[in-house]
């Protein structure tokens, strides 16, 4: 059995080996005397090109590589919601407690506790015909996310046992299949190649929006459950604080987030937040809907090119229960990056910016797997995997590789400006060079759930924001005064929009999140005032009055009116600018 | 692996800072390699690609005088290591960590790997403890706090170094008393600015605190590769192992990837930005990542890297790259150096990502929040206005818009200039932004809350204290 192979080449985290006859492409092999986890990426006769998914130092080459015979997978099953991964699930949790502070190399531990036990509920019965994704029993997982055990793909038979309720470790057998081939035996954790997209039955259209109580997403740039969406931004533009509220206030049952080559202290961040914030809608700790994969800027390239690819085939897992999933990627630069490198050291033909020719359709091939579904198995629930991906071009220039690759796929596209950040306008999200192209599919949602003219007043305010920058241009030629009464009154209402509406504070404790009926209230208020504004104008009254009326400053707090107060203080607010504005016309 | 060291003669080619040894066996990826001249000197090197019978070597000492014949390369089987102890401290060390002093070499306590092991993710403490520089511009507006790294993005000419040892010198955290340690790592600096920081270092009392390690301008370039991992290692012995609080200055980061220009160039690398490798983000990650605390562990590692942006552009790959690792970057502006205004931190540019978690009650101030957001909102409209100005005149201008512009001015001299020796606290920088912002009318302070309006604006307060 040529199962052995033997290192011929080291450099950096790719390893070459010869002797590796019958290997196949992107098989995990064991490098080396210490085992370290590595990847084939080519082959060449016998030759086989490995990237290594730890730090390769000291490693000779003589040294044996072994090979496993499968592919980088996952493990899935009970215990992954709350847990903290690096890029190929190694729980860095139980990693901290065994290893100590610092990541030492060979360390293999297995990604779910086979120790811990979990009640479960068997939900069909023996004699039960079944095939791959059918539910056959359930264990609450957290709180609010019951686990449902699927038989896994490609099954199908009659149930000849199934464990009785009672509590059993993930590796236990808790049901066994009679299929066409023999018995299969069945427990609560399934593995599941990372690189391969789980299966399901059919693609559906996206319908519902992901609410995230982002104004300026929810309302302007939506994204659909199911849709995928960029962010891209120059540093310091907050990519990262969106991709955190995100991640906090959108309404999914599950949400994978993955740190992807990105800094630390901002996991420790996520670490020390999220277990003390509730989720607004069920009142539990947001971290127990969740997934973490952390593998920072300064842990092996390699793992960190696999880590949007577990992240995704974990996110696949729950929607096939019928879940609707959000997945952050921060950053997806950085795994593009990570290609670059392992690229340049295969020293391939390199495409734009020494990126590798394929980044095009590996961008695309990842942003594929997001959608909303009709997942495998009888039941025929809908699942959907929301894809958010943060991108981060080199100085801010949108027209680089990464960037004009990802905006080729995705539906929506959140442009950060450096400039509004200076400002410390936040969200920094451009009004004039973002856009959704879930708009219409998410229209009759909102007309259900708040009123018909939602679509309209989204538009106008587009419009303002859109007529604003042309007057802008004016006014930089010839200064304010010039304009007429009516574009005053346009550059006011558009200042209202951004300062009262786009403009939203993430570390303030109500204004951090907007619930739909929130925002449509606020949108009402600004145009109750811009209509009492135009009859004002209307009549002779200057725009520069209008402007300094006291009514303005309580505009611009109204997303941090506290929710039991809400009532009260909107219709005071509606009375207020009613007086003062007519107030003026005496 | 047995540390058998082996020695050859072998070395079949030169080019730039890299040798290629034939004939080998059994050689380790990232070995030390101890390279003896043909005139006995010793200079020190490190495997850089191995294969079955042949190693690539890059040599820190450089390639001068290097000849085939002759060259003895031996490998040591080893890590590069430095060694540790608490007598560093008061220690000036070369770039390869040799006394620089004259003083005798350090009787290690520990052998420790220059590269390190990054922290688990998972062990991180979120570093909240603000850190007081005394200077406004940052502790205003973008407050440092213990265990991050924020770099300094300069230009040739600026003050970045008066900075830099101000920082140093005056840098604190509030009612405590604890143990801490600067460490010094320079690479490719002259030594007339390794000098000033020394000078600074001895007459403030400093230096008994600091370890330092100098890679000069004369001094090999290759060596600046390890100089700043030398400086972390250092760090994190003394914050890890030994509960200190360590800041650590790093200066010139674009000299150091200049250096790995360098290296990448001479193995015929496939080209990133700029000629710069494609690893540059990992590599530099490597580095800035190895600030932070660690639950449970008394020390921190706070960095404070400084980097010159060529021809001022911080689109450039270095500060770039930077700015996508570190947790935020300080800006000196060549406009406000010219207005003759110290420090010249061009304040919109600056961000402190850790600040939000280290300010308020408790910590600085209730109002600090609120108030650095309305700066930097009026700052901005100020900014704004001033380019209009300069189309429209002032007298185009509303009386709201006159007093953004004087606020402006007053911004720049009054906040953000101050003292070389000035040191102020919180409570000062708050209190002169406060006596800023009371020259707007008080309705266009939309971003602070009424609370502290009433409690903090100067027009409230004489009423509530007579």
């Amino acid at each position: 059995m040529a199962d052995k192979g033997m290192i011929i080449r080291i450099t950096g985290p790719v390893v070459e080996a010869s002797g590796m006859n019958g290997a196949r492409m992107f098989e995990i092999v064991k490098v080396g005397r210490e085992a370290l986890i590595g990847e084939i990426i080519t082959l060449e006769e016998d030759v086989a090109t490995i990237q290594v998914y730890e730090e390769t130092a000291g490693i000779t080459p003589g040294e044996p590589v072994e090979r496993t015979g499968s592919s980088l997978s996952v493990e899935l099953g009970p215990g992954l919601l709350g847990n903290i991964y690096d890029g190929i699930q190694r729980p860095l949790r139980d990693i901290s407690a065994g290893w100590g502070d610092f990541i030492s190399r060979g360390v293999s531990l297995p990604a779910l506790s086979r120790e811990k036990e979990w009640d479960f509920i068997p939900l069909r019965k023996p004699g039960d015909q079944v095939i791959g994704g059918d539910i056959i029993g359930e264990v609450q997982e957290s709180p609010t996310i019951p686990h449902r055990i699927m038989v896994p793909p490609g099954i199908s038979g009659t149930i000849r046992d199934l464990a009785p309720a009672a509590r059993y470790r993930i590796e236990d057998t808790i049901a066994t299949i009679e299929t066409a081939a023999g018995p299969v035996r069945i427990s609560m954790v399934q593995r599941w190649p990372v690189r391969e997209g789980r299966p399901y039955t059919r693609k559906l259209d996206p319908v519902e929006p992901l609410i995230t109580g982002q104004r300026i997403i929810d309302t302007l740039f939506p994204i659909a459950k199911g849709g995928t969406a960029a962010v891209p931004g120059p540093f310091g533009s907050g990519k990262t604080v969106i991709q955190h509220q995100l991640a906090k206030w959108a309404d999914a049952d599950v949400i994978v987030y993955i740190g992807c080559g990105e800094r630390g202290n901002e996991m420790a961040d996520v670490l020390a937040e999220f277990p003390s914030l509730q989720d607004p809608r069920t009142g539990e700790p947001l971290m127990k809907r969740m997934v973490l994969l952390a593998n920072t800027s300064n842990m092996p390239v390699a793992a960190r090119e696999a880590s949007v690819y577990t992240g995704i085939t974990m996110a696949e897992y729950y929607r096939d229960m019928g879940y609707d999933v959000a997945l952050m990627a921060d950053s997806t630069s950085r795994w593009a990056e990570a290609m670059r490198e392992i690229s340049g050291r295969l020293e391939e033909m390199p495409g734009e910016e020494g990126y590798p020719a394929y980044l095009g359709s590996r961008l695309a091939d990842f942003y594929e797997r997001a959608g909303r579904v009709t997942v495998c198995g009888s039941q025929g629930s809908t699942g959907s995997v929301s894809v958010v991906g943060a991108v981060s071009p080199p100085g801010g220039d949108f027209s680089e590789p990464v960037t004009q690759n990802t905006l080729r796929i995705v539906k929506v596209f959140w442009a950060l400006d450096s400039d509004l950040a200076y400002q410390r306008h936040f969200p920094a999200i451009n009004w004039l060079l973002s856009y959704s192209l879930y708009g219409d599919a998410v229209r009759s949602w909102w007309h259900e759930h708040t009123a018909p003219d939602w679509d309209d007043r989204r538009r106008e305010m587009m419009a303002l924001l859109q007529k604003e920058n042309e007057l802008e241009e004016i006014v930089k030629l010839v200064g304010p005064d010039v304009l007429p009464e009516t574009d005053k009154l346009v550059l006011l209402e558009a200042e209202i929009i951004r300062e009262s509406f786009l403009m939203q504070y993430a570390f303030h404790p109500v204004d951090t999140y907007s619930d739909p009926a929130r925002q449509y209230r606020m949108i009402t208020a600004m145009f109750r005032f811009f209509s009492l504004a135009a009859e004002a104008v209307a009549g002779g009254v200057a725009v520069e009055l209008i402007r300094g009326l006291p009514v303005k400053r309580r505009l611009a707090r109204m997303g941090a009116i506290p929710p039991e107060e809400e009532e009260g203080q909107f219709s005071d607010l509606m009375q207020t600018m009613e007086l003062q504005i007519r107030g003026l016309e005496v | 692996m047995e540390s058998s060291s082996r020695e050859y003669t072998s070395v079949t080619k030169v080019v730039g800072p890299l040798i290629i040894v034939d004939n080998v066996a059994g050689i380790g990826y990232g070995e030390v390699v101890e390279v003896t001249m043909p005139s006995g000197e010793k200079r020190l090197g490190q495997v850089l690609e191995t294969l079955t019978t042949r190693a690539v070597v890059q040599v820190f000492g450089g390639t001068r005088d290097l000849d085939t014949e002759t060259t003895r390369v031996r490998f040591t089987g080893e890590s590069m290591k430095i060694p540790l102890s608490p007598d560093m401290l008061g220690r000036v060390f070369d770039g390869v960590a040799n006394p620089r002093d004259g003083g005798a070499p350090v009787i290690p306590e520990e052998l420790r790997d220059i590269y390190g092991s990054p922290i688990n993710p998972y062990t991180r403490e979120n570093p909240r403890d603000p850190i007081q520089t005394g200077i406004s511009a940052i502790d205003g507006m973008n407050t440092l706090v213990r265990g991050q790294k924020l770099p300094i993005f300069s230009g040739a000419g600026l003050p970045h170094n008066l900075l830099a040892a101000q920082i140093a010198r005056q840098a604190r955290v509030l009612s405590q008393e604890e143990e801490f340690a600067v460490v010094f790592g320079a690479m490719g600096i002259t030594h007339e600015e390794a000098g000033f920081f020394l000078k600074d270092f001895r007459s403030t009392g400093a230096l008994e605190h600091a370890v330092v390690y100098l890679n000069l301008a004369d001094d090999p370039a290759i060596e600046r590769i390890i100089t700043p991992r030398l400086a972390l290692t250092a760090a994190e012995y003394l914050a890890f192992t030994r509960d200190m609080h360590v800041l650590v200055i790093l200066t010139d980061l674009t000299n150091y990837c200049e250096s790995l220009r360098e290296v990448a160039a001479a193995r015929e690398e496939v080209p990133g930005r700029r000629g710069y490798p494609g690893y540059l983000y990992t590599d530099l990650a490597s580095i800035f990542e190895r600030a932070g605390r660690i639950r449970g562990r008394e020390g921190s590692i706070t960095q404070l890297p400084i980097l010159t942006m060529p021809d001022d552009d911080i689109t450039h790959p270095v500060p770039d790259l930077t700015g996508y690792i570190t947790e935020g970057q300080i800006v000196l502006s060549r406009d406000l150096h010219r207005k003759g205004i110290y420090p010249p931190i061009a304040v919109l540019p600056c961000l402190s990502r850790l600040m939000k978690g280290g300010i308020g009650p408790g910590r600085t101030r209730e109002d600090h929040a609120d108030v650095n957001n309305q700066l930097y909102a009026a700052y901005a409209q100020g900014i704004r206005l001033k380019s209009l100005v300069a189309v429209v005149g002032e007298e185009g201008l509303s009386e709201t818009d006159r007093t953004y512009l004087r606020f402006c001015n007053r911004f720049e001299t009054e906040f953000v200039g101050q003292g070389l020796t000035e040191n102020r606290t919180f409570t000062t920088t708050l209190d002169i932004a406060w006596n800023l912002l009371s020259v707007l009318p008080e309705d266009e302070l939309k971003r602070i809350d009424l609370r502290f309006i009433e409690r903090y604006h100067p027009a409230h307060r004489k009423g509530s204290n007579e």
